[in-house]
């Protein structure tokens, strides 16, 4: 296979590691003001990520950074076009990444309150608007010949592309109170199991709505199997979840997510940049990508550590897979 | 063009500081990383209690600095696409793969590690966990060397070809990418200088509970490393930055030139090197200073009678070779960063030697103000590590990409003057909130000292540890 497909796919992988894994993350931020009720609640939610955000949202990093050496061309045209969307992707994931540390560093309410505040901002916005970034890439941006957007901030917040945020934004907000479901006890996890039932049945509409747009858009066969496949998992994943079987419904929230996020990927097939306003201003994998010989040497530490990398993310969601409960936190003085 | 809104100029002042506030942050989290580490050893190989205290105390400070560390990093891996999109299409076949390395090698052990050090202090056997902060020590060190040798590539461009067809650089030989003398000599000279940085934390945290005399079995032990670290790692620093002026004048003779502010090639006696000079700011006229001879042509080439090009010859050489245009960066700047680099470095080393002096066979000094300029002792390290850098940056101008790509080239021509005037606003309000959050913290932090911990269990060997939750 060409080594540029290949990377293409990588970089799907990478993206879908991402949303699946951080995408509970900002469900657990977002759901916090529907689940939590007191400080203690709080607690108990932000310590089953607490471990495991900051290698979730490695994922984008790494992602980000493959994109830049496999595909420079792309990763210049999609990080300039989108300038001020990511300035706020950013602004959000600082945002929220210096809240998890610093929130318990002091007992006052208010100081907490903050920090609280940002949580949620912190994972709304990047919710909302990787879905906005991804449904226009798919539908495809005006650009030069030269390769360069051409269009504004808001040209980027069109319908679909609205659709395609608020869909991101209800599938990891389902995602983390399915989460929140599979890592708590008692009343908390009560609660969580029926908002995700709540929440799941508004997500199935509106990402139904999503993917048909987007296949009769643009569909190919694969997309459309594959949007079937997300379908039926976010059915499938809702129902688990009113039956209380926490683990299977998390699993197939994660499969709704994978399948929808390479279903874009392949929507996207062979180009990279679709322009809207003229084919030929268009990337595509082969008119993006970096040379032979750099794909090839970072196949093989692709193929060399990604394995690595797996299996000792595995082990730490292994070593931290009991659930948090009150009475642990409680324990621990603050 | 309006000048408040020239996209360049801003893009470059966001670059610059976004990267110099990445970089206060950095160098604590690679050498606090380390020391935890070496504290956490010490306890776990002599079961004393006074280490696992040092540990947590310092492993909390780490923690508060490590944050700011991740989330301003990302804004730097994001910039070179947004603010310097046709930079990112000249080098990304080069560029880009040592970035991914770092993230694949890198970031994910550092990031997936620390989160089961914090975590598993009560969850992992003593051993393991030990190991989950050295593997987090080793990330960041690693991460280190491949930003460097990135930054390296950009200094000393090697192993690749110019594409004309396409207008990029290709990678033709990775490995002299990785290997790049610049690299070599630059990454064990920041490494170094990032355990100037954290040992100087540790000198300022002791310092201070110490001329209190509050928590003297903890902080006597942490004073003394922290000095002999700090003597050790500035010796190390010296030693590198040494080598790094031999692979510069070598790779960029115009940096060295500038950092001397010599317009006319000097040999010999003649090659001093300034340690203090009045001039006319621009420096161009000399008013009176302070010379060592032969100092300049032992640094540049390591021996008494080399000779270092003047900026004026170097200037025409260029023109010579790349066409009309001004090859020289802005002089004062890199004359005063590489004195200051020095300068506040060497103090630095200066206020530990004398520390290991006063302090020597368990001695304590009783004068306040020696406790004072050790307590303050603290941004010296740093300050040198920041001006280091915007000396290397800076004396690389006009070149982004060093006799390949010109800064004013490398911006991101759809980018408006008021996009970036947004951004820089917006990074600059939130870093500064930030900055005054994370120095509140980390100062209560120090003076809340050492936890307490019960001795161990006479009959398990085993300590109740506070576990930590957020
Ligand atoms: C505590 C910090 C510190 C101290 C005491 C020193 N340096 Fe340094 N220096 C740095 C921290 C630093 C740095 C910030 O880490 C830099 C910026 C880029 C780099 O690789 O390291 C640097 C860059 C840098 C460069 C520029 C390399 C380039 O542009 O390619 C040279 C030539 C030196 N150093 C030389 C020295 C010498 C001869 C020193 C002492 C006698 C010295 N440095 C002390
Ligand atoms: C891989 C590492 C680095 C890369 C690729 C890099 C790249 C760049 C780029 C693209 C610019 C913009 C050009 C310009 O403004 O002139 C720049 C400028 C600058 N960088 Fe770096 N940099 C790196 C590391 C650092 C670090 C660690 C620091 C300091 C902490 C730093 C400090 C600066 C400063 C101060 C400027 C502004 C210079 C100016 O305005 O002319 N850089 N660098
Ligand atoms: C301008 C170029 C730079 C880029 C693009 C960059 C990128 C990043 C990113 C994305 C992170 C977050 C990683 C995480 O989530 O764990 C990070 C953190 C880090 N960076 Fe940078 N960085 C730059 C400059 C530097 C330099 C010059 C050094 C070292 C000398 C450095 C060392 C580190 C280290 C050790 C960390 C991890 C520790 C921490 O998060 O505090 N970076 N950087």
């Amino acid at each position: 296979m060409d080594l540029a497909v290949l990377w293409f796919w990588i970089v799907a992988f990478l993206f879908v590691g991402y949303f699946v894994l951080d995408g509970f993350d900002f469900g657990v931020g977002m759901t916090m003001p529907f689940l939590a009720k007191d400080d203690t609640d709080r607690r108990v939610m932000i310590n089953t990520i607490g471990p495991v955000w900051d290698l979730n949202e490695t994922w984008v990093i790494v992602a980000g950074a493959a994109l830049f050496a496999a595909f420079p061309e792309w990763y210049a045209t999609l990080f300039s076009g989108f300038y001020l969307a990511l300035l706020l992707i950013l602004l959000a994931l600082i945002a929220r990444g210096v809240s998890f540390e610093y929130r318990h560093q002091r007992p006052e309410s208010q100081w907490k309150a903050w920090f609280d505040r940002m949580i949620i901002v912190g994972s709304a916005v990047p919710a909302l608007l990787w879905g906005v970034a991804f449904a226009n890439i798919v539908q495809g941006v005006p650009l030069d010949a030269d390769h360069n957007y051409t269009g504004t901030l808001f040209d980027l917040l069109n319908p679909y592309a609205l659709l395609g945020g608020a869909t991101t934004l209800l599938l990891f907000f389902t995602h983390g109170a399915v989460f929140i479901a599979l890592k708590t006890e008692g009343e908390l996890r009560a609660r969580a199991k029926r908002l995700a039932t709540r929440a799941g049945v508004i997500t199935i509409v509106v990402a139904a709505a999503f993917l048909l747009w987007t296949g009769v858009a643009q569909g190919s066969a694969w997309f459309w199997g594959l949007a079937a496949v997300a379908a039926v998992a976010l059915i499938g994943g809702v129902l688990a979840n009113t039956r209380g079987k926490e683990g299977l419904a998390f699993g197939l929230m994660a499969l709704t997510i994978a399948a929808a996020v390479v279903g874009l990927f392949a929507a996207l097939f062979p180009e990279v940049m679709p322009a809207s306003n003229d084919p030929a201003n268009s990337l595509t994998i082969a008119n993006a990508s970096s040379t032979p010989y750099t794909l090839t040497f970072m196949s093989w530490t692709a193929l060399i550590f990604l394995p690595l990398v797996l299996a000792y993310q595995a082990w730490t969601y292994w070593i931290f897979r009991k659930r948090v409960t009150r009475q642990t936190i409680e324990a621990a003085a603050h | 063009m309006n000048d408040l809104l020239d996209p360049l100029l801003l893009a470059r002042w966001q670059f610059g500081l976004t990267t110099v506030y990445h970089f206060l942050f950095v160098p604590l989290t690679i050498g606090l990383a380390t020391t935890t580490a070496i504290f956490q050893t010490a306890w776990v190989r002599t079961a004393k209690v006074e280490y696992l205290r040092i540990t947590r105390f310092f492993g909390s400070i780490f923690l508060i600095n490590f944050a700011m560390g991740v989330v301003t990093g990302i804004v730097q891996e994001f910039q070179f696409g947004m603010n310097w999109s046709e930079y990112s299409r000249f080098v990304g076949d080069i560029f880009g793969a040592p970035l991914a390395l770092e993230g694949l090698l890198a970031f994910f052990l550092e990031a997936t590690f620390i989160g089961l050090w914090i975590f598993g202090w009560n969850r992992l056997p003593q051993k393991l966990h030990l190991a989950t902060i050295w593997v987090t020590a080793v990330g960041s060190i690693v991460s280190a060397y491949f930003i460097i040798a990135a930054n390296a590539w950009m200094q000393n461009p090697v192993g690749f070809e110019v594409n004309a067809e396409r207008g990029r650089a290709e990678l033709v030989d990775i490995w002299a990418v990785l290997s790049n003398p610049v690299a070599l000599a630059a990454f064990p000279h920041t490494i170094a200088a990032a355990f100037m940085v954290s040992s100087g934390l540790i000198i300022t945290a002791a310092a201070w509970h110490l001329s209190r005399n509050q928590h003297l079995d903890t902080m006597r032990p942490a004073l003394k490393f922290g000095l002999w670290a700090m003597v050790v790692s500035g010796a190390l620093t010296t030693f590198f930055g040494d080598q790094l002026s031999l692979a510069m004048v070598a790779t960029q003779p115009m940096k060295m030139a500038a950092a001397e502010a010599t317009y006319d090639t000097v040999c010999g006696a003649d090659a001093s090197f300034s340690i203090f000079t009045l001039g006319t700011p621009d420096g161009t006229n000399e008013l009176f200073s302070i010379r060592v001879p032969y100092l300049l042509s032992l640094l540049s080439t390591h021996s008494l009678d080399g000779c270092v090009e003047g900026i004026n010859d170097l200037q025409a050489q260029y023109t010579e070779l790349w066409g009309p245009g001004d090859y020289t960066p802005i002089i004062w700047v890199t004359y005063w960063a590489f004195r200051w680099m020095i300068g506040l470095g060497m103090a630095h080393v200066l206020v530990a030697v004398v520390g290991l002096w006063l302090t020597r066979k368990g001695r304590m000094p009783k004068q306040k103000w020696v406790w004072k300029v050790a307590i303050w002792s603290f941004p010296l390290s740093l300050g040198a590590m920041i001006v280091g850098w915007v000396f290397t940056e800076m004396g690389r101008q006009p070149w982004i990409v060093f006799s390949q790509m010109f800064t004013e080239s490398a911006v991101s021509p759809n980018v408006t003057g008021l996009d970036v005037l947004i951004s820089l606003t917006a990074f600059t309000l939130i870093y500064g909130i930030l900055a005054v959050v994370e120095v509140r913290l980390i100062i209560r932090a120090v003076r809340k000292g050492p936890p307490e911990i019960g001795a161990p269990d006479p009959e398990t060997g085993r300590v109740e540890q506070p576990s930590t939750v957020y």
